[in-house]
């Protein structure tokens, strides 16, 4: 009955009604964060170089640079084009600039994963819960051990 | 005065309605679970659980949630994400009350050459594959499991007929009418269902307590089992195991009557295929390449 009313009004309003999370970005729980504690008192520089801080973070994605995402004068933010200013749990829109096609599919839940509710509450994770965000590409797994050949299934 | 016929007569209809009460219906006559009325059942549901209460001394949930009104599941999986990791073969297991000793996995994950890749023919692919990494290169993974089809076969050949498709979509096994002919294993042209060969061994501290009668609920040894979608998930709304074990977000679950769902979103904009099409089984399960 609660289901069939749900569905119903699920079928009515598609999506205001629903009120799916998204995870917090996974910034919010780095022991540096917040950024600005120690950025906010150093002058922010442009060029390209070898940092001497941060030095666990390899950047391998195309041709970015820190400050292109990273917002210079407030280091709890992020640039998005044209000034605009984004907050850490805003991320999706930034990639969503040149990962547009993929964007697109992750609001429909077609990229990326939803848990939870197929018929009501869902959880969506974050690019960065799967991506590392400073080197995008998914790392190779180790496969799960392959089911037994028929003869070792024997019972002794 | 009591005659000895009529004596004999009385006294046999008697003991006959004393036993025939609702109680051992079940146990006796085997009455099809599904023609039970609403009262029978839940008290066979509970003579199930205290008998599994006895055998693995701890409580089991066995729930019998009829299928939702205005859904039928269907299933959606990118082959151009999966990259053979076999998760979800394991959260199966894990969520499903598999037997452990002698394995039982719903779910096999097929691997075989891109250019020899054809939805019909799986004569060149193989599902032993254990490298040090996947995804190797040159290779797709193709995932199988039960494709619930519209038009299944093994329910065609069952002889006591305890496998049928729920109004949801769902083909389901009534376990305890399953007499282990494993006729609808040989019907199935996706190697979709398992026997259980000898008494199955899950241990006791991973057993799953959240069981449905036609899903995961332990089964015993000589009946046929396969994967149901988690019937014990999705009737309450809640996705399968494996699309939420999936690391790389290839599975995509939905109801196919509802415009706004995922799995509506895949058939509408991506090219979608299902295996052994010309078999005309119907799967609705569909596979589809999100990438090129």
């Amino acid at each position: 009955m609660m289901i069939g009313l749900f569905l119903f009004f699920l079928l009515m309003f598609p999506s205001p009604l629903i009120s799916d999370t998204v995870s917090n970005a996974r910034i919010f729980s780095s022991p540096l964060f917040p950024c600005s504690s120690c950025h906010g008192v150093m002058k922010p520089v442009f060029s390209r170089r070898k940092l001497s801080f941060h030095e666990d973070i390899t950047l391998n994605h195309d041709n970015l640079w820190c400050l292109d995402c990273h917002n210079a004068s407030n280091r709890d933010r992020l640039n998005k084009t044209g000034g605009k200013i984004i907050t850490f749990n805003e991320l999706q829109s930034l990639c969503g600039i040149c990962h547009g096609v993929i964007y697109t599919e992750w609001t429909q839940g077609v990229h990326g994963k939803r848990t939870g509710y197929w018929n009501g509450e869902k959880h969506y994770l974050l690019c960065t819960d799967c991506h590392n965000p400073h080197s995008p590409r998914f790392n190779p797994l180790r496969p799960e051990p392959p089911p037994l050949r028929p003869e070792k299934t024997l019972r002794r | 005065m009591l005659s000895r016929r009529q004596f004999i007569k009385t006294g046999i209809t008697l003991l006959g309605s004393l036993t025939l009460s609702s109680c051992l219906k079940q146990d006796i006559f085997r009455e099809k679970f599904q023609e039970l009325t609403g009262e029978e059942k839940k008290a066979f549901l509970k003579r199930l659980e205290e008998r599994y209460e006895r055998k693995y001394g701890i409580r089991i949930n066995v729930d019998a949630t009829p299928p939702l009104k205005d859904a039928v599941f269907g299933y959606g999986l990118d082959l151009s994400r999966c990259i053979g990791c076999r998760r979800c073969v394991y959260a199966c297991m894990k969520e499903n009350n598999q037997s452990r000793d002698i394995p039982i996995q719903w779910i096999r994950v097929m691997r075989i050459k891109k250019e020899d890749f054809n939805p019909s023919d799986f004569e060149h692919s193989e599902h032993y594959y254990s490298p040090e990494e996947v995804p190797e290169e040159g290779y797709i993974y193709i995932p199988i499991q039960c494709q619930q089809c519209e038009r299944p076969a093994c329910v065609k050949v069952c002889p006591t007929k305890a496998t049928w498709k729920e109004p949801d979509g769902i083909v389901v096994i009534d376990y305890e009418w399953c007499i282990g002919c494993r006729c609808c294993m040989a019907a199935c042209p996706y190697w979709a269902r398992r026997f259980n060969w000898g008494e199955p061994y899950i241990p006791k501290e991973e057993l799953n307590p959240y069981t449905h009668y036609y899903g995961n609920r332990p089964r015993m040894r000589g009946v046929v089992e396969k994967c149901t979608f988690c019937i014990q998930r999705t009737r309450k709304g809640r996705y399968p195991a494996c699309v939420e074990a999936c690391p790389v977000g290839a599975r995509k679950f939905g109801n196919l009557l509802d415009p706004q769902s995922e799995i509506r979103y895949i058939l509408d904009n991506f090219r979608v295929f299902r295996l052994k099409a010309e078999l005309n089984t119907e799967p609705k399960f569909f596979y589809f390449f999100s990438l090129g």
